[in-house]
């Protein structure tokens, strides 16, 4: 094959450059000695034990740990078997659900923020804990299910096939067969819905209750008071975090794709 | 796609299916209608919604002032979607032109931050662009500069902050769209005498149409309600929908004028999402 022109590796490389220095000057910033402007001061983690000794920063972080790993867990118990049934089912009622399930994935994000606070509000809903899984379930779910569809079309349909001519029971087919090949995307989905649930700042910002804060409503708020070093080392796990989730996600899928896909495989 | 005429689905499959459109129904649907009633309803005394029919709150939407913001917005979602589209497309015919190794670093390292924190990658640039910020601190230390230049809190910075935040957004769809153009044709294009231009301008371009229009709708419908980046990069001061909306919502307490802004915004956006994904379609099956 040729070789790629040289104008379009110096660009994309440009625009690659473009995309991760922000990044990596935050990351800097957060270690460095000095708190005020930029210039280098010496390397320092203390912005870093700041924030661990900071008792409301520790309850933001378990909170946004809670909300994203339950709002997860629910989105995956309903989302698995959403996926498969649109799967391999085709009515009005799936096409329906389609629908409904692209749709909160494409509407801008600050119309399911205004729409679920009145909702809750109008009926007398307490906003908290219980409000902020809701909200983040009306964007989990649908990735999730989006998700999981994209790998279970991707599936040879041969071997459910086969345990139906074998004579295996519809729960035999499922538990044996299809869940287990499509283990990996379960944890990718789970992965990457945990990572923009832990990450969402404009559905939980107007869901929010006076009681709970999460971490993204921490750095919003702090952004606002006055840039200081700790907001740089704040942004800084945020990121690091997310990175680690999309990561492992990816390794999964890629894994995922290598193997042959076999039920005995995982 | 799958057929199963008389398809038995174990109850654990049908009742997550049931649920989850349950769910979406009283957690999606329903928030969206209470929208719709309460921009017809009035404002009540003191900020709460009084159920009094009126077409006051859409009527509304026509004031000049509005108008102005509305368009605003239309212009830096259109500024947006386009810069993306010419800034994204060199990487993303690299990412997907490249050997397989090497399209694996690339096509992680541009999911990455298509996934890290948007409020966190916004607030990088206000680290760069404030008045201590990094291009300031360097442009008066190598003495280019005696003040330091108004950056933040410009239409540039919005600009910048937007075509930052929603770049991979336009990315990812071209990197599929490419992928799937045949290396074959490209080959027959040199083969044919055509200079890289011509190629790209006769072969790649027009065939990586369905990626920009995906990718299009991927950044402008964000972009038009972004509320995060004019906020941290503009500034509030020069409003976008998405600043009013949060503005009418939690600061001047205006629900029902908030909801017909906010019903404005969803329909300029799902009209063309509808207009698109019919063209896309359409090249689709082509």
């Amino acid at each position: 094959m040729r070789r790629l022109p040289g104008p379009i590796i110096l660009s994309g490389g440009l625009v690659m450059v473009f995309l991760y220095f922000p990044i990596l000057v935050l990351m800097g910033l957060s270690l460095n000695a000095s708190t005020m402007g930029v210039a280098w001061k010496g390397f320092s983690l203390q912005w870093y034990a700041k924030l661990l000794g900071n008792p409301a920063m520790i309850e933001a972080a378990v909170n946004s740990l809670i909300i994203a790993f339950t709002s997860t867990s629910l989105s995956l118990l309903l989302g698995i078997g959403t996926a498969i049934r649109l799967e391999q089912q085709q009515s009005r009622h799936t096409s329906w659900m389609m629908a409904i399930i692209v749709l909160p994935l494409v509407i801008p994000e600050i119309l399911l923020g205004v729409a679920l606070l009145m909702l809750f509000v109008l009926c007398q809903i307490p906003l908290g804990f219980g409000s902020m899984i809701i909200g983040h379930m009306v964007f989990n779910l649908p990735l999730t299910v989006v998700i999981l569809r994209a790998r279970l079309r991707k599936m040879d349909p041969a071997w459910e096939e086969a345990a139906r001519d074998l004579g295996a029971t519809p729960w035999k087919v499922l538990t044996c067969i299809t869940l287990p090949m499509l283990r990996p995307a379960i944890w990718g989905a789970a992965l990457l819905s945990f990572t923009v649930s832990l990450d969402d700042f404009v559905v939980t910002f107007f869901v929010a209750g006076p009681g709970a804060t999460t971490l993204p409503l921490k750095v919003f708020s702090m952004i606002k008071t006055g840039i200081t070093p700790e907001v740089n080392a704040l942004s800084a796990i945020l990121v690091v975090v997310s990175m680690c989730c999309v990561g492992l996600s990816w390794i999964v899928h890629q894994r995922a794709n290598a193997q042959s896909s076999t039920p005995s495989s995982s | 796609m799958r057929h199963y005429s008389s398809h038995v689905f174990p109850l654990p499959v049908s009742f997550s299916f049931w649920a989850a459109g349950l769910f979406l129904c009283l957690f999606f649907l329903l928030p969206l209608g209470v929208v719709l009633g309460v921009s017809l309803a009035s404002r009540g005394l003191y900020g709460g919604v009084q159920w009094i029919g009126t077409f006051e709150n859409y009527r509304r939407l026509a004031d000049p002032m509005i108008g102005v913001i509305f368009v605003r917005s239309i212009l830096f979602a259109s500024l947006t979607t386009l810069v993306c589209a010419v800034v994204g497309f060199p990487l993303a015919y690299m990412v997907a032109r490249a050997s397989q190794r090497w399209q694996l670093v690339w096509l992680t390292l541009v999911m990455i931050p298509f996934w890290t924190n948007f409020l966190v990658r916004t607030y990088a640039w206000v680290l760069i662009l404030r008045a201590d910020g990094l291009v300031n601190s360097l442009l008066l230390q190598l003495g280019i500069e005696s003040e330091p230049l108004p950056l933040l809190f410009t239409d540039l910075a919005v600009g910048v902050g937007l075509v930052y935040g929603y770049l991979p957004f336009m990315v990812l769809p071209l990197i599929v769209a490419i992928e799937r153009i045949p290396p074959q044709l490209e080959e027959a294009a040199y083969d044919l005498y055509a200079s890289v231009g011509a190629m790209f301008r006769h072969v790649v371009l027009p065939l990586s149409k369905p990626g920009f229009w995906a990718g299009g709708v991927l950044v402008f419908i964000p972009s038009l309600g972004a509320f995060i980046t004019p906020y941290l990069l503009g500034g509030g001061q020069k409003m976008m929908i998405g600043t009013l909306i949060q503005q009418e919502f939690l600061v001047s307490r205006d629900w029902p004028f908030g909801s017909a802004l906010s019903f404005g915004l969803m329909g300029t956006a799902l009209v063309l999402w509808f207009v698109v994904s019919r063209t896309s379609l359409g090249k689709d099956v082509q």
